[in-house]
């Protein structure tokens, strides 16, 4: 079964289930806090509620209904009908909970990483024989590295950072307010107000060569915002440039390192493909192409291919010089 | 008065109702109940067995009901109610229902609430909810606000369900496969045994069935849907079965036995510096030494700063470096249409 096919009937029905053993655990809650944490509005809490009143045993008389009790805004189940544990985990429930217990348990420089392994010990029993999920995880990490900067994170200081920018290809410092600590795709990311930017922005842990707290407290503006990350680190915007290569086989793999804008055999040649993507800047799409050497060729913009050429052989007439402490 | 509102009166009643009154008929009942019985007794289900058009249409009624009771896990057993009675029963067993007790301290439900917002951007966050809305039933306090210091975002290919049902199910699955250095996808049958999460990147292994030998797959280079092909319970994986070694080849920490002694313009190639092992500084460039593992790798790091870093030696460095740098110059010799 696909996650989230469960139709809406059964949505409610699995709600109305939890409802009774979730208030027989907490005698005298308030509607209204409960229907916070259960994720529904108070009045479709009352509606449940409703519901649940003209339920019961067979028979169906007055000993036989689920009953509760109201004090105000407070309510007590009073007679449960049988119904006084939620139904078990289902495989995928089990899945999703004993797998991201283990992502936990697996991410570097992570807190508690005690209590994650005794509450999925704990899980996996519940879960009896679905807790042997075929997934498994390894998040490899400089344990030490983040450890340090979580430290940091958690006692609310600001921090001077030597931070290594690989798209300006320029180590600078920079004071920065830090938001969070984040694992994405295996990689591990300060997100931060920067202060010289002054613009959230996220920070690559391994690329922070040194760092100091400061004495006065991370103050991020009110108005910054957290990186959607739902599609990855980086999500180019339109206002990028674009630029187009024309790869060789082995230069294949940039379109599952990159996000491209788009990837098509060239006709004539089947063997290369034509690749377009979104840059930061063409100086960094310089180094690029250089780097893929052999397998790539700069197509446009104009100003790229003349890049890479003038900088290749600039590079060549130096070599053909002789060498002084001058390049 | 609710009692009559209830049964007597017959009203129209929601399904959810008749629902819930079935699963506690169900779980009060130790015997088997037809599904006869069944109608007599949950209210929504009256109708007149003797009128087949209205029999038809309660049974159909009854079929979807416990349908919708399996799809959201609940153990509908099914047996006989006597040896007399050729109709089947049904039952529902409280040690199969319920979920047993979990007492987690209250740093163990932390973790485990953290554990449930984890899928927010992935496939299985509607099932996190719902496991963490049954904890809370079971009468653990989750508090939304806490945080182990590091938040992992995780994202899935649309894959990995379907695969990670067939691996626990162990159902032979096919489906195409594009590697980019191939021109097209191929077809694939697989017994998957697992499915892998390594340096964030996510991969299914199995017994590769054209292949005949264990092999694994990149969720992202998966074209399109996975098809089932196989019965539930078709194989066995491995006995101890360590599924991250069959993605991670570990080859130890890589040597950089080799040196290389650069000039690097002043100001520039950052990225360089960050890694040498001595810096000279000079009035125009600095004389920069760093190690390495492979000419070729370290060919490609210093042929990306082009004129701004000029290897001083070894030969094989240096001659790697103009070997790139020739073939760059010629292919941006004239321009390239696209």
């Amino acid at each position: 079964m696909t996650p989230g096919a469960v139709r809406p009937s059964a949505d409610r029905l699995g709600r109305l289930l939890n409802l009774v053993p979730y208030l027989l655990a907490r005698p005298g809650i308030e509607v209204a806090q409960a229907a916070g944490d259960l994720g529904v509005t108070e009045r479709q809490l009352r509606e449940d509620l409703e519901l649940l009143w003209v339920c019961g045993l067979p028979g169906y008389g007055p000993g036989d209904l689920i009953d509760m009790a109201f004090d105000g805004d407070r309510v007590t189940i009073t007679y449960d009908a049988g119904i006084d544990r939620p139904l078990r985990l289902t495989p995928d429930e089990a899945l999703a909970l004993v797998v991201a217990l283990r992502m936990l348990a697996e991410t570097p420089g992570m807190a508690n990483r005690d209590a994650i392994e005794r509450a999925l010990a704990k899980i996996e029993h519940a879960a009896g024989d679905l807790a042997g999920a075929p997934v498994a995880v390894r998040m490899p990490g400089s344990d030490d590295r983040l450890a340090t900067l979580r430290g940091a994170v958690e006692r609310g200081r600001a921090l001077r950072i030597t931070y290594y920018a690989q798209t300006r290809d320029q180590t600078t410092q920079r004071v920065i307010d830090p938001i969070r600590l984040l694992m994405v795709e295996g990689r591990a990311y300060v997100e931060a107000w920067c202060r010289r930017a002054e613009a959230v922005r996220l920070f690559r842990a391994d690329r922070i060569d040194a760092l100091a707290e400061l004495d006065e407290p991370a103050n991020p503006p009110p108005s910054a915002e957290l990186h959607d990350l739902r599609d990855g680190v980086f999500n180019p915007g339109a206002e990028l440039p674009l630029i187009t290569l024309r790869v060789g086989r082995g230069g294949r793999w940039i379109t599952e390192y990159y996000p491209c804008e788009d990837v098509r055999p060239d006709p004539r040649e089947p063997d290369e493909w034509i690749v377009t993507l979104r840059v930061t800047d063409l100086a960094w799409a310089q180094r690029f192409v250089l780097g893929l050497g052999p397998d790539a060729t700069a197509v446009s913009p104009p100003e790229l291919v003349e890049r890479v050429r003038d900088a290749a052989t600039a590079a060549l007439d130096a070599y053909a010089a002789p060498v002084t402490e001058t390049l | 008065m609710r009692t009559n509102t209830a049964s007597v009166l017959g009203v129209s009643r929601t399904r959810t109702e008749r629902l819930v009154n079935l699963v506690i008929c169900l779980l009060s009942t130790r015997r088997f109940l037809t599904a006869a019985q069944i109608a007599a007794t949950v209210p929504g289900y009256e109708h007149d067995p003797e009128d087949p058009k209205d029999h038809e249409a309660f049974q159909r009624k009854f079929e979807r009901d416990k349908s919708e009771l399996r799809e959201l896990g609940v153990p509908l057993e099914t047996g006989s109610a006597s040896v007399f009675d050729t109709e089947p029963g049904y039952r529902i067993a409280r040690r199969d229902y319920a979920l047993p007790d979990i007492p987690l301290a209250p740093d163990e439900a932390a973790a485990v609430g953290i554990a449930g917002r984890l899928w927010q951007h992935a496939g299985l966050a509607a099932a996190a909810s719902s496991g963490l809305a049954k904890l809370r039933a079971a009468g653990v306090d989750v508090d939304p606000q806490a945080t182990l210091g590091v938040e992992p975002i995780v994202r899935v290919d649309p894959t990995f369900a379907p695969l990670t049902a067939a691996a626990r199910d162990r159902r032979t699955v096919a489906f195409d496969y594009r590697v980019p250095e191939q021109d097209g996808p191929t077809s694939r049958r697989l017994q998957p045994w697992g499915v892998v999460c390594w340096r964030g990147r996510w991969y299914v292994v199995g017994h590769d069935l054209d292949r005949a030998a264990p092999r694994c797959f990149r969720l992202s280079r998966v074209v399109g849907a996975v098809r089932l092909t196989g019965r539930p319970g078709a194989y066995e994986p491995p006995r101890d079965l360590d599924l991250i070694s069959y993605v991670a080849r570990f080859s130890g920490p890589i040597e950089r036995t080799g040196r290389t002694t650069v000039l690097v313009r002043k100001g520039r190639a950052a990225g360089l510096r960050r890694w040498a092992q001595e810096t000279v500084p000079g009035p125009e460039v600095d004389r920069v030494v760093l190690r390495y593992a492979d000419v070729d790798f370290i060919a490609t790091q210093l042929v990306n700063y082009g004129p701004d870093v000029r290897v001083v030696e070894p030969p094989e460095v240096r001659d790697a470096v103009i070997q790139r740098l020739k073939e760059t110059a010629a292919r941006h010799e004239s321009p390239v249409l696209a």
